[in-house]
């Protein structure tokens, strides 16, 4: 188990890869609180999921700057779930075998994830397929 | 390593929640990439989500995605000012009444349609 701060944190590492995904984790999860809070608000507060649908979609996608936005989301999150995850390996899997097994699946799963969700956020067009 | 107490369970809670909207992130993906094969295979998919069972579980996203955002907050606050902490523990109630507090009117707001 790796040691942690009071705070149920990591301690900050000293350098090196480590220290970019301690400072990612906490640089993301500051946006994330305003994309991701900001995402349910809008969903399920403005609007319901008994409007989403195909229209409700190519409407919203329409506008570039939608697009941008669910796509940062979706990258941020993304990184920055598979991140903890990550951590979560290191901590909990002790056999060597297991543990190349589980980052090799975890890295390529974050890969085909980000590449299909990029795919679908930026290439959608609702003419093409309406 | 904790012995118990209010660390711990806002230890725990983290990890949970967030393993848990994690696993969402990638059923929303593929159900969102749906939008690719046209508008009758994406509305008959997204309809599910309208069901009541799915209603109350994404108030339960909800809740995972703010205790997660409030505790992710608490986390940074002590990694930046040391200092702070000794109050740790105080700090943990006040990410659980913010919880409470911002929560609960949410959480109105969601299931209200359904009744």
């Amino acid at each position: 188990m790796a040691e942690l701060s009071e705070a149920g944190g990591r301690p900050r590492p000293t350098g090196g890869l480590e220290l970019y995904a301690w400072v990612f984790m906490r640089v993301s999860g500051l946006l994330l609180l305003f994309l991701a809070l900001g995402h349910l608000a809008i969903m399920h507060l403005i609007h319901s999921v008994e409007e989403v649908n195909f229209a409700f979609v190519a409407e919203r996608w329409a506008n570039p700057l939608w697009r941008l936005y669910d796509w940062l989301l979706l990258m941020l999150a993304l990184l920055h779930g598979f991140n903890g995850l990550r951590v979560m390996v290191d901590d909990y899997i002790r056999s060597a075998a297991w543990r190349v097994a589980s980052l090799v699946s975890l890295y390529g799963l974050t890969f085909l994830f980000l590449v299909i969700g990029s795919l679908v956020v930026l290439i959608f067009q609702p003419m093409a397929g309406g | 390593m904790y012995r118990g107490g209010a660390g711990q369970w806002a230890w725990i809670l983290h990890r949970v929640t967030g393993v848990g909207v994690l696993l969402f992130l990638l059923i929303h993906i593929l159900d969102t990439g749906l939008v690719l094969f046209g508008a009758e295979v994406y509305d008959r998919v997204v309809k599910i989500y309208t069901h009541p069972l799915f209603r109350v579980g994404e108030v339960g996203l909800a809740a995972a995605v703010l205790y997660h955002a409030l505790n992710g907050i608490r986390i940074t606050l002590l990694d930046f000012y040391p200092e702070l902490s000794g109050r740790q523990r105080e700090l943990f109630y006040g990410v659980v009444a913010l919880f409470v507090l911002l929560f609960l009117p949410g959480a109105y707001l969601m299931l209200r349609p359904l009744f």
